[in-house]
């Protein structure tokens, strides 16, 4: 808000009083922990920063915030948030939510905040499963998968939400997991930075009612293998040694061994890219948390974002009409006298 | 082509005229009906309009479904209503006459486009035989005038095609309806030059058939006299024609200028509301935003974001979007900040009928949310009016940091009237105060902000914006402690947070008007002052006063108190019900203010209801009214 210099904060000045009642060994915790170490680096004010969030586990997050915040309602978080954004472009918004608040109830709201790149930073947790309600399927979740509300297996295709990102045409999309700090506050900061719609999408393990679901990818001795780590004009190469790669043929990607290919033919990784087909086909590489997944940004272009492009026009209009005049406004139709 | 009549020819004065025009979706009565209103208006008539349309944009053409009709009651003296019965019918085809026929008075006059009425027109209409023959309109008094070929004829010289040149005919129509009650030509014809500068040739022609239609009334030897409504001696002031979602796009620009405060407008296209989201997208040099949302969730959504960050928060929208938006509204409720929701009624349920009016979505702004989740709610009684409603919900909201409900409806949107245009300094200072220091001291000696603590007399939050160092905190849907504000599960702290939200509307009631009786001593009049009480709300008012002056006049005295604030209600209401043997509510509804009378102040009021997607025609509350003195 002001050019004064942002004095220096702590992680406990991002704290707040709350007790925190997510369930003990919830991945949520090391989330929290990455973005409350991460704001002290950022130079954020705390009074300038809003959390805004809709229903769910993920959804408490705000309360453990020591900043402005609103726990709305399930998916609305983002159509609120938008309000919040384009009436205050100084205002730095966050929207925390789950995979059932933002893709099954709130899905239009999120497509719509990525495709008019409103200036905020929405951290999605996936953790395949309604944890709040006690554990039904999400629209994440696996086909088949055995819940409480789908005791022969769910029959829905679930959303891959990287996927769903890039064809709303979000500016920033980029996926990142609940196992590894660094990566995360890494990922954060690349969202925080970017100017409009950043959506990061955050792997993270609900140990009560969707144990284990990352398993496969995130166990420790899985992730050299199961990982693609994805770096900005980087060959795009994974494994213990750098032995898989992803080349890219008629514009879908695919896992090869470098051996096989040579280095040479390996698809170099451009975040930048206006298409965001390359993008996508990154996405297809993993259906599910099963195969060998990429993480980190998929995509970072520059395009003007919401707030700032509805101020532009209130600016052009004072300077076209002059400020407003509420007296002129009245007169403005035809009008007459009567003495 | 001369401003006034004929001089061989008598002009007739009349104090007041109702005229309709009505034709095929497609032939532009809304937009004639709307000049004639206009140029009536700086005439300086008083004037009520009653537009009356399809939802189809295109309806099959010719249909009785595809019409579309637009009454202006124009007079010398102050008047209330669109008028009960049209003295003149304008039909442009066989459908729209007989859609029409049987409003028109019995004596009436029509004045109908020959050209239109050949057998296939007729055959839609399903008309067996034509009634311009066979007798059937022997009552009235019937002009048939072929509007379209004259029209083709004149708008020749542009060079326009044959399919464009019969479009003008209603051009043609309001040539000859100015002519025939001798208003102004001038104003309609530069109207014609502005409105159509884009298209040269579409102007020309347009005003050729206006002009032609004014000189086939002088010409044609056809009509025996002109008529002449005389301005009304209206309250000298500044005025301009106004329709009621006009008045309100303005009101909210005003709130936002009085308040001190920028305006948020999230929306999403409805009809009868879409005309405030079009109005308020115009005036940007105001600071208004205007966000077309994805849905109506979402526009209130955002409504209420921009009112936690500080914006006069609005969203605007009809029934079926009331519904979309009932959560948010609860949520509103329990976040304790203001939010205006604009409701322009349309008849329900469901889609219903999206152009037609109806009031049956009062008991949904009252109660339309799970839990105990109290609303205030203000009706406009006119269209003019309905900008004073707006800074009037827009107080409300802001000083008590609440949702408010503002429920307009099809009628009072579309409809228009003269407005004295408000001196802008007498509008009231609704500003309003953001925290700016914390308000409470911990235990330990630390200064805190608590969002939860109230102001003593209004029971209002603070309101403190991002931004503010020093008063960060979380506000959600849970419930809350009081004071604090942190997440109460506590049984005692849930039921006081309750009561206080509950008391908090039930306080404005001490910070409102009292409802004012309108009941004059009347001349001749019976004994012992009026029996009867006809308490109304929103756009009834303008049929029930006019009921109400025809039963004086004959010498019945008959009470009137129209409610503006319906949630609280005014703190005298109880009283005044309860000094009069009977009361009457007319609603555009079935019951439903009556209802809350009834349990409010277990007085026994009857109700008198009409969903036709009409409004009242005074006739029908002064028959009501009529029974009611007689017991019956």
């Amino acid at each position: 808000m002001t050019d004064v210099a942002v004095p220096a904060t702590t992680k406990k000045d991002w704290t707040s009083d709350q007790e925190i009642r997510w369930c003990p060994g919830c991945g949520d915790y090391s989330i929290l922990t990455a973005v409350q170490m991460l704001m002290p680096e950022l130079g954020a004010r705390r009074e300038d920063t809003v959390f805004v969030s809709g229903i769910g586990c993920s959804s408490r997050f705000p309360y453990y915030m020591n900043t402005y915040g609103v726990h709305s309602i399930h998916g609305r978080a983002p159509a609120m948030a938008t309000g919040i954004a384009v009436s205050r472009p100084d205002l730095h918004v966050w929207v925390i939510t789950g995979d059932g608040d933002a893709l099954s109830i709130g899905g239009n709201h999120l497509m719509h905040a990525l495709r008019r790149n409103v200036n905020l930073t929405i951290i999605l947790f996936n953790n395949q499963i309604y944890g709040l309600t006690k554990g039904q399927y999400s629209p994440t979740s696996e086909a088949g998968k055995v819940t409480k509300s789908t005791p022969f297996g769910s029959l829905d295709h679930p959303y891959n939400p990287v996927s769903l990102a890039l064809g709303a045409e979000a500016s920033f999309v980029a996926r990142t997991h609940d196992m590894d700090r660094k990566h995360m506050m890494e990922t954060f900061r690349r969202a925080y930075r970017h100017q409009g719609a950043a959506l990061v999408e955050v792997y993270q393990n609900c140990n009560v009612f969707n144990d284990g679901a990352f398993d496969l990818i995130l166990s420790k001795d899985a992730r050299p293998r199961m990982l693609i780590p994805l770096a900005h004009g980087e060959p795009i190469r994974f494994g213990p040694d750098g032995e898989w790669g992803v080349v890219f043929e008629d514009g879908s990607a695919r896992v090869v061994e470098v051996a096989d290919v040579g280095e040479d033919r390996l698809g170099v990784h451009d975040e930048h890219r206006e298409d965001p087909s390359l993008a996508f086909a990154l996405s297809r590489l993993a259906s599910g948390p099963t195969a060998p997944t990429p993480v980190g940004v998929f995509r970072d272009v520059e395009r003007p974002h919401y707030g700032a492009l509805v101020n532009e026009q209130l600016v052009a209009a004072a300077e076209r009409k002059g400020p407003g005049d509420l007296a002129a406004l009245l007169s403005s139709g035809s009008t007459w006298t009567v003495t | 082509m001369a401003d006034t009549a004929s001089r061989e020819r008598p002009v007739v004065d009349l104090d007041r005229a109702v005229i309709r025009f009505a034709g095929d979706s497609g032939d532009g009565m809304q937009l004639t009906g709307d000049r004639f209103t206009n140029s009536s208006a700086l005439f300086g008539n008083d004037l009520s309009t009653l537009p009356d349309f399809p939802a189809e944009i295109r309806a099959p053409a010719g249909t009785l479904a595809g019409v579309s009709a637009f009454q202006v009651h124009i007079s010398d003296h102050d008047i209330l209503t669109p008028g009960d019965h049209p003295s003149v019918l304008v039909a442009m085809n066989p459908a729209a006459l007989k859609a029409n026929l049987s409003d028109v008075t019995p004596t009436g006059t029509l004045i109908v486009n020959s050209d239109a009425f050949d057998e296939r027109a007729l055959a839609k209409a399903d008309y067996a035989s034509n009634p311009l023959t066979d007798g059937s309109l022997s009552a009235y008094t019937v002009y048939e005038v072929p509007m379209t070929s004259i029209t083709m004829e004149a708008v020749k010289p542009t060079g326009t095609k044959p399919r464009e040149a019969e479009r003008s005919k209603n051009f043609f129509a309001l040539g000859l309806i100015t002519w025939l009650y001798t208003r102004p030509t001038e104003a309609t014809l530069t109207w014609i030059q502005e409105r159509f500068a884009k298209t040269p040739m579409v102007a020309e022609a347009n005003s050729l058939a206006f002009k032609a239609g004014w000189n086939f009334g002088e010409t044609a030897e056809l009509f025996p006299s002109t008529y002449e409504v005389k301005p009304a001696p209206l309250e000298p002031g500044h005025y301009t024609n106004i329709s009621g979602n006009t008045a309100l796009a303005w009101g909210l620009i005003a709130a936002g200028q009085l308040a001190q405060l920028p305006l948020f407008l999230g929306s999403y296209p409805i009809t009868p509301a879409s005309d405030i989201l079009h109005e308020l997208s115009k005036h940007k040099n105001f600071g208004v935003r205007t966000l077309q949302a994805e849905d109506e969730i979402a526009g209130v959504g955002a409504a209420l974001g921009a009112a936690y960050a500080g914006s006069l928060g609005i969203t605007t929208t009809s029934g079926p979007g009331v519904d979309l938006k009932a959560e948010t509204i609860g949520l509103a409720v329990s976040l304790e900040l203001p939010l205006l929701v604009i409701d322009i009624q349309r008849g329900g349920p469901s889609t219903g009928l999206p152009t037609k009016t109806e009031q049956a979505d009062l008991l949904q702004a009252m109660f339309g949310r799970h839990g105990e989740s109290p609303v205030p709610i203000v009706a406009p009684s006119t269209p003019g009016d309905c900008f004073f409603a707006a800074i009037e919900a827009a107080r409300i909201a802001l000083k008590y940091r609440t949702p408010v409900f503002l429920l307009s409806d099809g009628y009072l949107a579309n409809g228009a009237e003269p407005w004295k245009v408000p001196d802008v300094a007498t509008l009231p200072d609704i500003s309003v105060r953001f925290a700016t220091e914390p308000n409470h001291t911990a235990e330990d000696g630390t200064e805190e902000f608590w969002p939860y603590l109230r102001d003593a007399t209004t029971l209002a939050r603070p309101w403190a914006i991002p931004g503010t160092p020093g008063l960060t905190h979380r506000i959600g849907g849970l419930e809350k402690q009081d004071g604090s504000g942190s997440v109460s599960y506590d049984p005692a702290n849930h039921e006081l947070m309750t009561k206080l939200r509950v008391a908090k509307v039930a306080g404005i009631a001490a910070d409102i008007p009292l409802v004012e009786v309108d009941d004059p001593v009347v001349p001749g009049g019976e004994e012992g002052g009026a029996e009867v009480l006809v308490v109304g709300w929103g756009s009834t008012y303008g049929a029930i006063q006019a009921a109400i002056r025809r039963l004086r006049v004959k010498g019945h005295p008959v009470a009137h108190a129209h409610i503006r604030h319906l949630n609280p209600f005014p703190s005298n209401l109880g009283e005044v019900l309860r000094s009069y043997p009977k009361v009457l509510v007319p609603e555009m509804n079935l019951g439903q203010l009556v209802k809350l009378i009834r349990a409010d102040f277990l007085v026994d009021a009857r109700g008198l209801s009409k969903v036709k997607g009409q409004p009242f025609r005074a006739e029908e509350i002064e028959a009501a009214i009529y029974d009611m003195l007689l017991d019956r």
